[in-house]
């Protein structure tokens, strides 16, 4: 079965699922499918209103993320701006993985910190001992490779058993990896970890200057929505839904479930590995401490708060947590910011299961009149939530 | 698998093994029993965490992340009334009945209305585990805190070959296989144990043949928990109690109970056993890669048998 008619099978219509606002391209990718939804559109002349102010909202958005550092303070440039771009794109990798693989995944910011530890280990760093002072683009190339690898094989280990057990196994992955970091000298350089890890000088620009930095995260963040936006309407990221909503119906329809889970593995792996690099580079230091189990939890924290639902969400969930982050000082004490983000987190799984886009798409839902997105969204809704 | 495989890796992996412990007694026989007797102990303290965890799981399917952090409340407020009170029985009693109290108030009063959403009960204990760790660390501060035991457990006792062995961790191995046979026989021959047992199997027809589920459901959670409270009594006066040692426990009940199968007590006490010496091992033989082993262990487990040496499918 192919699969657009495993498409029309599961009743999708892919294009409506563009709906909480995502960026220009994804309507273009997706125009193939629109005609099953022109005769919704032709009934009410108001939804072809709606995807008209869409598409000038995904322009507009675009012209603000490009014109933003030149408005922006480099305070919230490189700390607000880039580190929003840097975070959302690792947690995109997980909600990539858990909403529409279905495979809740703690384990991603472990994979972006083997990939920050490769580039520590392979290029410059303030440690000569273990640093192998490799050009940069060869040491990017490895990390990345090395990154996707580890990621590869967590998935084969945490694919062997379903549901629930994913997380247990992911987390006992990535707390391991931290211990290990933290207590090998030799490899890890220990309890420091690496300083003065920095991107190379290029074209007489230094990329770790906020305006930069940040140009190079939103092409990066922007590439990974597109592609994420691409891959989910591809055969593959259809056939990979389907093995989220009935892994043994896909495979009695001769797709290997197995497979598909760990080439998702794999995807994710390269996208954190991406922004592990950068994220390296943001900080400039990797340390235990970049990838102990707060920020295994942030990440998560981050893709459920902007909701699972659509590649945006993880962006979204990153600003609100980037603003948190830095400006919970003003709202209680600083050193309670986790209790603060851990109240966030609970009342958002607790009330709001889609997080910040599931409120988006209530407060439509309440504004304007009943369309068909309700069902849509009801047959899209990754199971993460609920 | 064919036979010839079995045989195959099982001697793949028995020889080495084999080998190592040779050598290890050859070397240093006072070396490799001390080690094997500290991963016993070590055994012990993560067989009382993680057969909580494990209870929970098989009943209720809840994955409780926040079991480290009941863990880590439970020694607190240990030490809390040990110091009041000066007595370390008093103390190991609060810490269990702090933390059970503790959980059957999370159960009632949260995971019970989230009931069969596995995924949502599990992010909400981990957005649980973010506050509990922030608000103790908020009332205790971020130093290490000691028991003050009573003085017939702190000495040492001479053993053959061995030697000078902590008495208090002889103490900790022997209560744990009490916990563990006292665990055993109320899971087996009690009548909140039989329900138990047959909620773990199916919850559905336990319900339908009139027994109060909820009521279970509240006491097997309090159960759980009150282990890890329990533990950390045990065990924080064994090492000591400072902010993230509720990871170290979570990581270790997590581990020993993918090792030893999700949902079984024995399987708890299997994986305990594993992870106990393969760590203890690492740490005296390959002190920076003690980690590994545990990660090893784990590897080969989820790759030969992914539900885990006890553990069933489905």
């Amino acid at each position: 079965m192919s699969a657009a008619q495993w498409r029309k099978a599961m009743n999708f219509s892919a294009g409506s699922r563009d709906w909480s606002g995502g960026r220009a391209t994804a309507p273009v990718a997706l125009r193939p499918r629109a005609g099953t939804a022109a005769t919704e559109i032709r009934e009410t002349p108001l939804i072809s209103l709606l995807w008209r102010r869409l598409s000038l909202a995904h322009i507009v958005v675009l012209l603000a993320l490009l014109l933003y550092p030149w408005v922006a303070t480099p305070f919230f440039t490189f700390q607000i701006g880039a580190q929003s771009l840097v975070l959302g794109l690792i947690a995109l990798s997980l909600t990539f993985l858990a909403g529409y693989g279905g495979m809740l995944s703690l384990a991603q910011m472990t994979v972006a910190g083997i990939a920050g530890y490769a580039i520590a280990i392979f290029a410059t760093s303030g440690t000569a001992e273990i640093s192998l002072g490799w050009p940069w683009w060869l040491a990017v190339l490895v990390a990345l490779v090395i990154a996707t690898a580890c990621s590869t094989f967590i998935g084969w280990l945490s694919v062997r058993t379903e549901g629930i057990y994913t997380i247990m196994i992911t987390l006992a992955i990535g707390v391991a990896f931290f211990y290990l970091a933290q207590q090998n000298y030799a490899v890890f350089n220990g309890f420091q970890g690496f300083q003065k890890v920095v991107p190379p000088e290029l074209f007489g620009l230094y990329w770790r200057d906020p305006m930069p930095f940040y140009y190079l995260s939103l092409f990066w963040a922007l590439a990974g929505y597109l592609f994420v936006s691409y891959l989910i309407c591809a055969p593959f990221g259809i056939a990979l839904q389907g093995v989220r909503d009935n892994a043994r119906r896909m495979s009695a329809l001769g797709f290997n479930p197995v497979a598909h889970r760990i080439a998702a593995y794999a995807v994710a792996g390269f996208l954190a590995a991406i922004g592990g690099v950068l994220m390296v580079w943001y900080n400039g230091l990797i340390t235990p401490g970049s990838v102990g189990t707060s920020w295994l939890i942030n990440i998560l924290i981050i893709a459920v708060l902007g909701g699972m639902r659509h590649p945006v969400g993880p962006f979204l969930g990153a600003i609100v947590f980037v603003l948190l982050q830095n400006f919970a000082v003003d709202l209680v004490d600083r050193e309670r910011f986790n209790l603060l983000i851990g109240v966030v987190f609970l009342a958002i799984v607790l009330f709001s299961p889609d997080g910040l886009l599931g409120w988006w798409s209530h407060l439509r839902r309440r504004m304007g009149p009943t369309t068909g997105q309700a069902r849509l969204g009801a047959s899209a809704t990754p199971k993460s939530g609920s | 698998m064919s036979r010839f495989w079995k045989w195959f890796w099982g001697l793949a992996a028995a020889l080495p093994l084999a080998v190592f412990v040779v050598w290890a007694l050859y070397d240093s026989p006072r070396l490799f029993l001390t080690t094997t007797l500290n991963g016993l102990t070590l055994a012990a303290l993560y067989f009382l965490v993680a057969s909580g965890f494990t209870l929970v799981f098989g009943l209720l399917r809840n994955v409780n992340l926040a079991h480290g952090s009941l863990y880590l409340l439970g020694a607190y407020i240990g030490w809390v009334i040990g110091d009041w009170s000066d007595s370390w029985l008093l103390a190991v009693a609060s810490g269990f009945l702090s933390a059970a109290l503790f959980g059957l108030v999370l159960q009632v009063g949260v995971f019970r209305f989230m009931q069969g959403q596995d995924l949502r009960q599990t992010m909400a204990t981990i957005g649980l585990s973010i506050i509990l760790a922030d608000v103790m660390l908020w009332i205790w501060g971020g130093q290490i805190y000691q028991f003050d035991p009573p003085r017939w457990i702190i000495g040492s006792t001479t053993l053959p070959i061995v030697g000078r062995f902590p008495t208090y961790r002889l103490i900790l191995l022997g209560s744990s296989i009490v916990i563990g046979f006292m665990l055993w026989w109320f899971l087996n021959r009690t009548r909140v144990g039989m329900m138990i047992r047959a909620g773990v199997d199916d919850r559905a027809m336990l319900a339908a043949s009139g027994v109060n589920v909820q009521v279970v459901f509240a006491v097997t959670f309090a159960i759980g928990a009150g282990l890890a409270g329990f533990a950390g009594v045990v065990g924080g006066t064994a090492l000591s109690i400072a902010p993230g040692e509720d990871t170290r426990y979570l990581l270790a009940s997590l581990v020993v109970v993918i090792v030893g199968g999700m949902g079984s007590v024995i399987g708890a006490a299997h994986g305990a056993l594993l992870i106990g010496l393969a760590e203890q091992f690492g740490l005296a033989y390959a002190p920076t890669y003690g980690i590994v082993f545990t990660f090893v262990v784990m590897t080969l487990v989820l790759a030969f048998r992914p539900q885990g040496i006890l553990g069933r499918r489905g």
